[in-house]
């Protein structure tokens, strides 16, 4: 049996995790209201673009841009939104496994594909396992602007329009709530399934200036940009919700570690004082 | 007299939303003017500065963007969009040297069409800065 010092040491030691635990819970909490009201904030706009551009890619007539049409798939980039830190629960390595096994399941050589990771994370499981990385974010801040991220998702939709890659697939932990977050994988270019939605809703026409086919150009780009970060949006919420839980099992599990070691110290007292009284017991009785 | 609504949306949440009597801004193909009843349009604009005229007119620097109007509502959705006192004139200032630095150093094509832009960018933002 632990001696009583040896109890007491793990008593304090626990009681400090808890207090690190309990402050990265509260901190977390903090950090996803923040990113919710940016995800919020940055609805007006993915709303409007969208509307507008399913309403000049579902006009049919001459609506046909490369960034709309499928072509055969030569190389295909995974962009993968993962977090610079851990201690966020199976909220990077779900994601992670996720495009692992995929990217085993439909490739059989490197030059098939490639990835774009966000966050340290990410970077160090793909670099580790010898996957080309053709672009890395790290140390993005925990309420990404826009403008921070613009040179990424640009490149990447570049690369795109260049014909580097010929389908790009995001993965990302999509925030459902607090406590329940899901690894989700979307193919986001080519955009084949703009003019499916618009074909069901036709609410405005509009007048292009100069013509549909250069707004085209500028707007579709702008576009998947759009989606990609909100994408980043999404996945920052997700992480704070994730860590937030995570840090709150782990305070669960403090308070009940100690209330364990509580009892066992007070038993091993216990137990001494007893051995202690018996001992002067027995002495004072072999004296007489 | 007739009025419009203008809202202003980026990435980064609404800058503005107001009515006013014009909306005066440079598309991509040109000058644009517009006044309440106009038909639906869609034009991208350059990087530019929007005039919004009215009792309290307003100036906006926006780059990426573009603009769409309805009879009574015009919004602009644009990838970054400032008002006059939002800009951060030392940084601007510090933008556009560093672009200037890097049209100067010869390049490749994609480098200087970048640093092209983001000169415009920052030209813009001073412009909209010191003629308030």
């Amino acid at each position: 049996m632990a001696s009583l010092r040896d109890i007491k040491t793990r008593i304090t030691s626990t009681q400090k995790t808890k207090q690190i635990t309990k402050a990265m819970h509260m901190v977390s909490a903090s950090k996803l209201s923040k990113a919710e009201e940016f995800a919020k904030a940055f609805d007006p706009y993915s709303n409007k673009i969208k509307e507008v551009v399913t309403s000049i890619a579902g006009s049919g007539q001459d609506a046909d841009h490369p960034m709309l049409q499928t072509r055969e798939v030569k190389k295909t980039a995974y962009f993968v939104i993962a977090s610079d830190r851990g201690l966020a629960g199976a909220f990077n390595s779900g994601v992670l496994r996720k495009v692992y096994r995929t990217i085993q399941d439909r490739h059989q050589s490197n030059d098939e594909f490639a990835v774009i990771v966000v966050g340290r994370m990410a970077r160090d499981f793909f670099q580790k396992r010898g996957i080309p990385i053709l672009h890395e974010i790290t140390g993005l801040s925990d309420q990404p602007n826009f403008a921070d991220v613009k040179d990424l998702t640009s490149e990447t939709v570049q690369l795109f329009i260049d014909g580097e890659i010929d389908e790009l697939v995001i993965f990302y932990n999509h925030f459902v709530s607090a406590i329940s977050q899901e690894v989700t994988s979307k193919k986001l270019l080519p955009l084949t399934d703009l003019q499916d939605e618009a074909s069901g809703s036709s609410k405005s026409m509009y007048e292009y200036e100069p013509n549909q086919q250069e707004i085209l150009n500028v707007l579709l780009p702008q576009y998947a940009e759009s989606l990609i970060f909100g994408a980043l949006l999404d996945s920052k919420a997700s992480e704070h919700a994730a860590r937030m839980t995570a840090m709150q099992n782990a305070t669960d599990n403090a308070d009940e570690l100690i209330s364990d070691l509580s009892l066992q110290y007070n038993r091993a007292r216990q137990a001494a004082i007893t051995q202690e009284i018996t001992e002067i017991v027995s002495g004072a009785a072999a004296l007489e | 007299m007739n009025t419009l609504t203008v809202s202003v949306v980026t990435p980064d949440g609404p800058v503005l939303e107001d009515t006013f009597e014009m909306v005066s801004c440079k598309a991509e193909s040109g000058e644009l003017g517009i006044l309440p009843g106009h038909i639906p349009l869609v034009a991208p604009l350059s990087i530019s500065g929007v005039r919004l005229k009215g009792p309290n007119p307003e100036r906006i620097a926006v780059s990426g963007g573009f603009l769409e109007v309805r009879p009574d509502k015009v919004t602009i959705l644009a990838q970054s969009a400032e008002r006059p006192e939002d800009i951060d004139i030392e940084r601007a200032r510090a933008a556009k040297e560093r672009a200037e630095r890097r049209l100067q150093a010869k390049q490749d094509e994609i480098d200087f069409r970048r640093a092209e832009l983001a000169l415009k960018r920052a030209m813009n933002r001073l412009d909209i800065a010191e003629n308030r």
